[in-house]
């Protein structure tokens, strides 16, 4: 994640923002989820949830329900794809703070703190299974 | 759902257009479409044919102080879309034109009142299935000519908001209801967008801002309905000076545009310190 950031960072804004629509195009929205899996604070309607994976891994899984939450379907497809096969450890190691570094800081109050919750709950999910 | 703007009891219905209206003049040079939006993303990943962007944080905000852009970077702005005093400008954005409506209340600072929202914002567009590109366009700049920022008529500063709690005159927080109590404050990481204290400016009425959109199609409810919520529930009239607050002023701005527009409010303003300003002055009244 941290090299991600990184290589986002470097990109000027209209780079930056054409790279965060092409992750957000790859988003598989998963349509049936747990109520509980609602992320707090999240206007997208965001969800997260996970399950046991082989070999002492996860599995996370997200839904995003809101059509125009292109931002919330950017980051849930870098946390799907970035997970992925991830030691449970370093899922939960994952820094709220990301979502600064991957968008730049022209995001409101409300945006910013709708895709913390977001990272929160897959550390969270990852902390649960530690 | 929504029906015909002008059957809906508006007192400036013209202050609205419908998607039909934006798509029968998506060619026409005497209008120019705009978005704005919260998601930084959305402009860029498609939008309605010709329309371009206004960003709330790089367009309308000065750069160095907690302002407006002033009347030469307005102009420039202007410039840069192409716009002239007559153009007449179409805001639509996300979150139920939320940002729309506060890239419009800035244009009234600098009196392009030649303005009106596309009722229902992006979502409707979307649904309803009609186009978007991701083609930018390039307008032939203009050079527009801009009167100084008014900030009397529409704009309300902490002074005028004590005047209001001395005059006995209404204010309406927009925020949710978890603000108004002040059970939810803001994210410790956004000092800029936070306040030390939780709760509301004394004698303010929760009204959030969302109330005024009908959830079926994000157009904006009846008048009828709308004086349910502001004059019913609330209390508000239009004898009185009105003025509406959030917490950076963004959804007030929407709120603002309800009541002056839709209900004909003569006198409403929009607090734009906000609760961002009133929960960090020193000895200011608060209520929970």
């Amino acid at each position: 994640m941290a090299t991600l950031a990184e290589a986002l960072k470097a990109l000027d804004r209209e780079d930056r923002i054409d790279a965060l629509i092409s992750v957000a195009e790859r988003f598989v929205n998963e349509p049936t989820h747990p109520e509980e899996a609602r992320v707090p604070g999240c206007e997208s309607e965001a969800f997260v949830w996970s399950e046991p994976a082989p070999n002492g891994k996860m599995t996370l899984h997200f839904a995003v329900e809101n059509p125009q939450g292109i931002s919330a379907m950017a980051l849930a497809a870098l946390l799907k794809e970035v997970t992925a096969g991830a030691s449970i450890q370093s899922i939960a190691a994952i820094p709220e703070g990301v979502v600064v570094e991957l968008f730049g800081d022209e995001l409101s109050m409300g945006k910013t703190m709708g895709l913390t919750g977001m990272v929160k709950m897959v550390a969270g999910e990852a902390k649960k299974r530690l | 759902m929504s029906t015909d703007i002008a059957a809906r009891g508006y007192a400036h219905p013209e202050a609205l257009v419908s998607t039909d209206w934006v798509a029968e003049h998506i060619n026409d040079p005497d209008v120019r479409i705009v978005e704005s939006n919260e998601d930084p993303l959305l402009y860029p990943s498609g939008h309605i044919p010709g329309a371009v962007e206004v960003d709330w944080t790089r367009d309308l905000n000065d750069q160095l102080r907690r302002d407006y852009l002033d009347r030469v970077a307005f102009e420039k702005l202007m410039g840069r879309i192409g716009a002239t005093p007559n153009t007449t400008i179409i805001f639509y954005g996300d979150r139920n034109n939320w940002w729309a409506a506060y890239a419009f209340w800035v244009f009234q600072l600098f009196g392009h009142t030649n303005a009106k929202i596309m009722d229902g914002g992006r979502i409707k567009w979307e649904k309803e299935g009609r186009e978007l590109t991701r083609e930018v366009p390039a307008y032939a700049p203009t050079t527009y000519s801009a009167p100084e920022r008014d900030d009397r008529t529409n704009r309300a500063f902490r002074d005028n908001v004590t005047q209001q709690l001395d005059r006995s005159n209404p204010l309406v927080d927009v925020r949710s209801p978890q603000e108004f109590t002040g059970e939810r404050l803001h994210m410790p990481d956004f000092p800029n967008e936070g306040a030390l204290r939780g709760g509301h400016i004394p004698t303010a009425k929760n009204v959030p801002w969302g109330m005024a959109i009908d959830q079926d199609d994000a157009t904006f409810k009846s008048a009828d309905d709308l004086r349910k919520i502001y004059e019913g529930s609330a209390g508000l009239s239009p004898e009185k000076e009105v003025i509406a607050y959030c917490r950076i002023g963004e959804r007030s701005s929407h709120t603002w545009f309800v009541l002056k527009y839709l209900l004909g409010y003569p006198n409403v303003r929009n607090y734009d310190g906000s609760w961002t300003e009133w929960g960090n002055l020193v000895g200011a009244p608060i209520e929970k």
